[in-house]
């Protein structure tokens, strides 16, 4: 009962590749959440002609701020190597990512301008 | 954790979109966001289809769950909201952990011809203390049940909103996000607000 819309299809060339591109790690250097948000410094230690292939399509992708999740969709890679390309790039100067700490916010004044721009729709 | 100048990132929000498989889910998302839907996928390795528990290393099989998800960018108040579609099967829960995580609420979408698909997604919500609102996603030919007789259906708490609403429709979809957010204003501002609620209201 594989179901279209959760991609429970496992796919042999898929599976191989992914963690092939971070060398097989799991785990980011930094904690990213699916809506943190990177973006380019336009710094970093490694020249762009030195990054792999995936590195470099990462940090294209973040030139304004972009939230892990949509770096990750772009890449069509799985979240988790998305996260571990991403952390590179920060521990390389690269990029710079911001936590979202105002996230889930109930500060009624945020919420009243959240509503203006909904409105606004 | 690197930071930057908090004036240069916008601020963010996150809205779940929950319910069964097949209720709209993808397409709410896509009907509202700005972009094009984007499916991102988490790896993970489970136990094979029909099996509830690790039978063993040589019987795992590994999957991918997809998410969908949106974004509506408010530039003038630099605020950019985040719509996740939570994947529909049980046994990819533990997705919703991170999903949730700062969630500032979600949208349980429901289908009246198949209402106990969201049971589980009413369920997680009110345990975790996250906020929503019920939308029923009328689909053509589905009998339209009056609002009390749904809200006892689901046991939902007189204080969740619940409004009728069409997924393809920008104005029907965006105006279940502004009922929600307007439920998490009067809830989180006042108790007073939330007593004069007509627990009955539904609207179209």
């Amino acid at each position: 009962m594989a179901r279209p819309d959760e991609g429970a299809t496992p796919d042999a060339e898929l599976w191989v590749r992914p963690y092939t591109v971070i060398n097989g790690r799991t785990r980011p250097s930094t904690v990213l959440d699916l809506t943190s948000l990177v973006r380019a410094t336009g710094k970093g230690l490694v020249g762009p002609e030195q990054l792999g292939h995936e590195h470099a399509q990462a940090l294209q992708l973040c030139h304004s701020p972009t939230s892990v999740a949509e770096v990750a969709a772009h890449l069509r890679q799985p979240v988790m190597v998305a996260k571990v390309l991403l952390s590179d790039l920060i521990d390389s100067g690269a990029i710079t990512a911001r936590f979202p700490a105002v996230l889930g916010t109930t500060d009624p004044a945020l919420l009243e301008k959240l509503l203006d721009g909904l409105r606004r729709l | 954790m690197v930071s930057d100048a908090s004036d240069m990132f916008p601020t963010q929000f996150k809205i779940l979109i929950a319910g069964g498989f097949g209720v709209g889910k993808t397409t709410f998302v896509g009907t509202v966001s700005e972009i094009a839907p984007l499916t991102t996928e988490e790896t993970l390795t489970s136990a094979s289809e029909g099996t509830d528990h690790l039978t063993g290393v040589e019987n795992k099989v590994t999957t991918t769950v997809a998410m969908d998800f949106g974004r509506i960018t408010f530039a003038m108040q630099n605020m950019v909201l985040y719509l996740f579609g939570t994947p529909g099967q049980n046994r990819f829960w533990f997705m919703w952990d991170e999903l949730s995580r700062g969630a500032l609420g979600a949208v349980v979408l429901a289908d009246t011809r198949r209402l106990q698909d969201c049971f589980a997604a009413v369920e997680f919500f009110e345990r975790r203390g996250i906020k929503f609102l019920v939308a029923i996603n009328e689909f053509d030919g589905a009998y339209r049940y009056q609002a009390d007789e749904i809200r006892s259906a689901l046991e939902l708490d007189a204080s969740v909103p619940l409004v009728r609403c069409d997924a393809r429709n920008m104005r029907s979809a965006s105006n279940a996000l502004i009922t929600l957010v307007e439920h998490i204003v009067a809830k989180s501002s006042s108790r007073t607000t939330e007593d004069s609620v007509d627990v009955n209201r539904i609207r179209s």
